[in-house]
């Protein structure tokens, strides 16, 4: 297609509506793709999506968009996390040396004014020492002055201590706060919701529990062993929402793979129908061309390909051998290069070959192959180029459904491995409705570009069907 | 009469050859990639030493006998499990025998898989799985075929009219696969306003009087079916109604205008008599295709049936029940296809003298 052609083909879609949104849609995808390119490599992409807990500790788990917060009455808690070793993060840290004995103090302080309570409360904790550790006990202070005792424990050089699934303290806290209601509470209650909660008659049901707002204190008092010891800690408040994207179970941010889902779903997509496109038009043309036994074992081939079940075929290929997804979309190639649209391009074929520029080119000498790439191919090329763009959304959504079979690539973060773990974790029976909405979302905006795009290039190209 | 009588013969016969060259073609295809031109035997063969060197070595019954005299009898089992297996011999040799036996629809036993009325033979565990699949998705091809049909014949005549505008604009959601909406579907029916089940057959546990049994299937195909049915009604309507149109602007059906003939004669005679037979093959084809499930869609709605029971056969690699998927739905579709020429040149003498222009 020359220059101009382009340009007028260009200008006659802009004179439809559907055509500018599709390609409005498809510019917001690839800047996308640019974007997530650009910024996450797509090694460190993969890293932050496989190794999931051990490097995302710091986010909550399952937690919704934090823009959720703006159409919510009850406002969600963000996470908050101090930490001895960053400064101005809320937390002080005063060691009193001594030749023996040292004492620590840590203490954190924050803000709390959210509506919800944390999802989770844990401390890291990372203590020096040679032989004997040192020796904590971490107070717990509301805003109102009440202070609980948390725990007494031995800090390890790298500790962990979790409060929301100390079951220790869960029970004492709910001796506690029993007394000091006068009731038993009727529920297991968690230590996050305890340890925030206004201690009233509201607490005896989990949904009327109140949080308490203001500022919250927690202190740390040891004892250092060694003249050389110390001690740092990290106070994770979970919240229950993250960044623009959310979490999935495994803590890890869904932004990572919501944006690098979208080059991975273009370009399979776009790889996967040019190239069938192009390899079934070559197909055609030397079936149509050569006519007799070449053209009838083409033909055979496609029927063979017909009775042949496309995706259990490439299920099964993608259990055995645990591909790659570029070498999926190999085999998806493959698989299709024999499929239904070998017959439409034969047909178009079986007309180009009777045109009269291709007996001239033929009374001037050339080539079968010349004829059939120079002067066949070029002829019917454009009229394709709808179905071809047309059918990229196809190859979209396959990958996706490969996903949520769980045969997707098992190292690329796409779309469909969102939905995938979505939905194995229960996501439409738990609420998580963003957790498949999000890479849904993506996933028909993608769709619909191409669609969109493709029905109005399928009425610039075939005119025989805009006059109907 | 005797010499148009001897070219249909002839070209029944070569069809039906070539079709079913082309049948022992896929089947074998199939057999070679299910066991991964015969890796799976490597590792059944692999399993089967493991169980044996185990039952051997922890029996107290064989205790007196010392390591090397273990080691010799494991062997010795082995080699007997194997040759009962049939796998003493090499694959290909093996892959010939599969092949008779799946062509004569000998289809064995599965490998892992049972029925759920505990049997391993393939056949049992098709024939169970069937009846679901074609309840769910026969019922919805059906649905929109004629759906489609009716509808696109609807548009045609009404061609340019406010409707026909806003089934062209709605094609593009086709775009979206059918399971794709029905996530959407569970979400907003299921999940959010819980009006209906979230997948699966039927509630659990199931009713016990047949008439409730019946309803509970009903509400549990409600989601799958509708789905479906938003993906893929417009643009099917909007293909007929094109292929409708196209055929009615041919010369042959401005002349009967011209002449005088009433719509409904004209629809009739000269409109649908030519569209018939590509949307016999169609409505053919989706038939048998609807026999095969729809693997994705059944995932999502947790429906049991024929596509639940290939992803099982998939992930377990159980080969013998994929083979006897495919070799059945080939059969099917030569079947059918052979039927549907037969019947064409039957109708079309164009056909059978070999002048099909395309």
């Amino acid at each position: 297609m020359s220059v101009r052609r382009f340009k007028e083909t260009f200008k006659q879609l802009l004179a439809y509506k559907s055509a500018v949104v599709g390609l409005c849609i498809l510019g917001f995808i690839i800047g996308l793709s640019i974007y997530a390119v650009v910024t996450i490599p797509y090694e460190e992409a993969v890293r932050a999506w496989r190794l999931g807990e051990d490097i995302s500790i710091n986010n909550p788990r399952n937690a919704a968009p934090n823009w959720i917060n703006l159409f919510l009455q009850k406002k969600l808690p963000e996470t908050i996390i101090m930490d001895t070793l960053t400064s101005g993060s809320g937390a002080r840290k005063a060691i009193v040396p001594g030749e023996t004995l040292g004492a620590i103090r840590i203490e954190f302080s924050f803000e709390f004014n959210y509506d919800d309570f944390p999802s989770e409360l844990n401390l890291f904790l990372t203590a020096k020492y040679n032989e004997t550790a040192p020796y904590i006990t971490i107070d717990w202070i509301k805003p109102d002055g009440e202070t609980i005792r948390l725990n007494e424990m031995i800090v390890k050089s790298t500790d962990r201590y979790y409060i929301s699934i100390d079951s220790k303290l869960a029970t004492k806290l709910d001796a506690y706060l029993s007394e000091k209601i006068g009731q038993e509470i009727p529920y297991e209650i968690p230590p996050q919701l305890a340890l925030f909660a206004v201690e009233d008659e509201s607490l005896l049901k989990p949904e009327t529990a109140q949080v308490l707002k203001g500022k919250y204190k927690m202190v740390i008092q040891g004892i250092l062993f060694e003249s050389s010891s110390d001690m740092d800690a990290k106070l994770v408040v979970y919240g229950k929402v993250f960044g623009l994207a959310g979490t999935d179970h495994l803590r890890r941010d869904l932004m990572v793979a919501l944006l690098w889902g979208a080059p991975i779903a273009v370009s399979f997509g776009v790889l996967a129908s040019v190239s069938i496109s192009l390899l079934q038009m070559i197909i055609a043309a030397v079936s149509a061309w050569y006519g007799r036994w070449a053209d009838m074992l083409l033909q055979k081939a496609t029927e063979f390909n017909m009775i042949l079940p496309f995706l259990p075929i490439l299920m099964m290929i993608a259990v055995f051998y645990k591909l790659s997804i570029w070498v999926l979309l190999v085999v998806v190639i493959a698989l299709s290069i024999f499929g239904s649209g070998v017959k439409t391009y034969r047909a178009m074929f079986l007309q180009v070959k009777e045109l009269p520029y291709i007996e001239a080119a033929q009374t001037y000498g050339a080539s079968s192959v010349r004829i059939i790439f120079r002067y066949m191919i070029p002829k019917v090329l454009p009229t394709i180029i709808p179905s071809l763009v047309l059918s990229v959304s196809g190859f979209v959504f396959l990958e996706a459904a490969l996903a949520i079979m769980g045969l997707g690539d098992p190292t690329a973060p796409t779309w469909g491995k969102i939905i995938n773990d979505a939905y194995n974790k229960g996501a439409l029976y738990k609420g998580y409705f963003y957790w498949v909405l999000e890479p849904s979302f993506l996933l028909v905006l993608t769709a619909l570009g191409f669609a969109m795009l493709g029905f109005a290039l399928d009425k610039i190209f075939n005119p025989k069907l805009r006059e109907m | 009469m005797k010499r148009e009588l001897i070219s249909f013969l002839k070209y029944s016969v070569k069809k039906a050859v070539t079709l079913v060259l082309v049948v022992i073609l896929a089947v074998y295809a199939t057999i070679i990639i299910a066991n991964m031109g015969g890796y799976v035997d490597e590792i059944i063969k692999a399993q089967t030493r493991d169980s044996i060197n185990q039952s051997v070595f922890q029996n107290p019954a064989y205790q007196h006998l010392s390591t090397e005299e273990k080691k010799q009898l494991a062997e010795e089992l082995y080699e007997t499990e194997i040759e009962a297996l049939g796998l003493n011999k090499p694959f290909i040799y093996r892959s010939v025998g599969y092949l008779i036996s799946a062509l004569s629809l000998n289809l064995g036993r599965a490998t892992y898989l049972t029925s759920d009325s505990g049997s391993k033979a393939v056949r049992n565990i098709i024939v169970e799985r069937l009846p679901t699949t074609i309840l769910l998705f026969t019922s919805i091809n059906l649905m929109l075929f004629f759906l489609s049909l009716i509808g696109g014949l609807f548009l045609s005549r009404k061609y340019g009219s406010k409707l026909d505008k806003a089934i062209v604009t709605l094609s593009p959601l086709s775009s979206i696969p059918g399971w794709f909406y029905g996530i959407f579907l569970i979400l907003i029916f299921a999940s959010w306003l819980g009006w209906l089940p979230y997948g699966g057959l039927v509630d659990v546990p199931p009713p016990p009087n047949s008439v409730d049994y019946a309803l509970s299937v009903l509400k549990h195909m409600v989601l799958p079916v509708s789905s479906w049915l938003v993906a893929y009604s417009f643009i099917q309507t909007y293909t007929k109604r094109t292929f409708f149109l196209m055929f009615s602007s041919e010369d042959y059906v401005e002349m009967a205008k011209a002449k005088g003939l009433s719509p409904r004669l004209i629809e009739r005679r000269y409109i649908l008599k030519p569209t018939l037979p590509p949307i016999i093959t169609e409505f053919a084809l989706t038939l048998i295709g609807s026999w095969m499930g729809a693997i994705v869609t059944e995932r999502v709605f947790n429906w049991p049936g024929i596509g639940t029971l290939f992803y099982q056969a998939a992930s377990f690699m159980d080969a013998p029940v994929i083979i006897g998927e495919v070799s059945i739905y080939a059969y099917l579709l030569a079947i059918t296809v052979f039927i549907l020429d037969i019947v064409y040149a039957i109708v079309d003498p164009r056909i059978r003298i070999g002048v099909t222009g395309t």
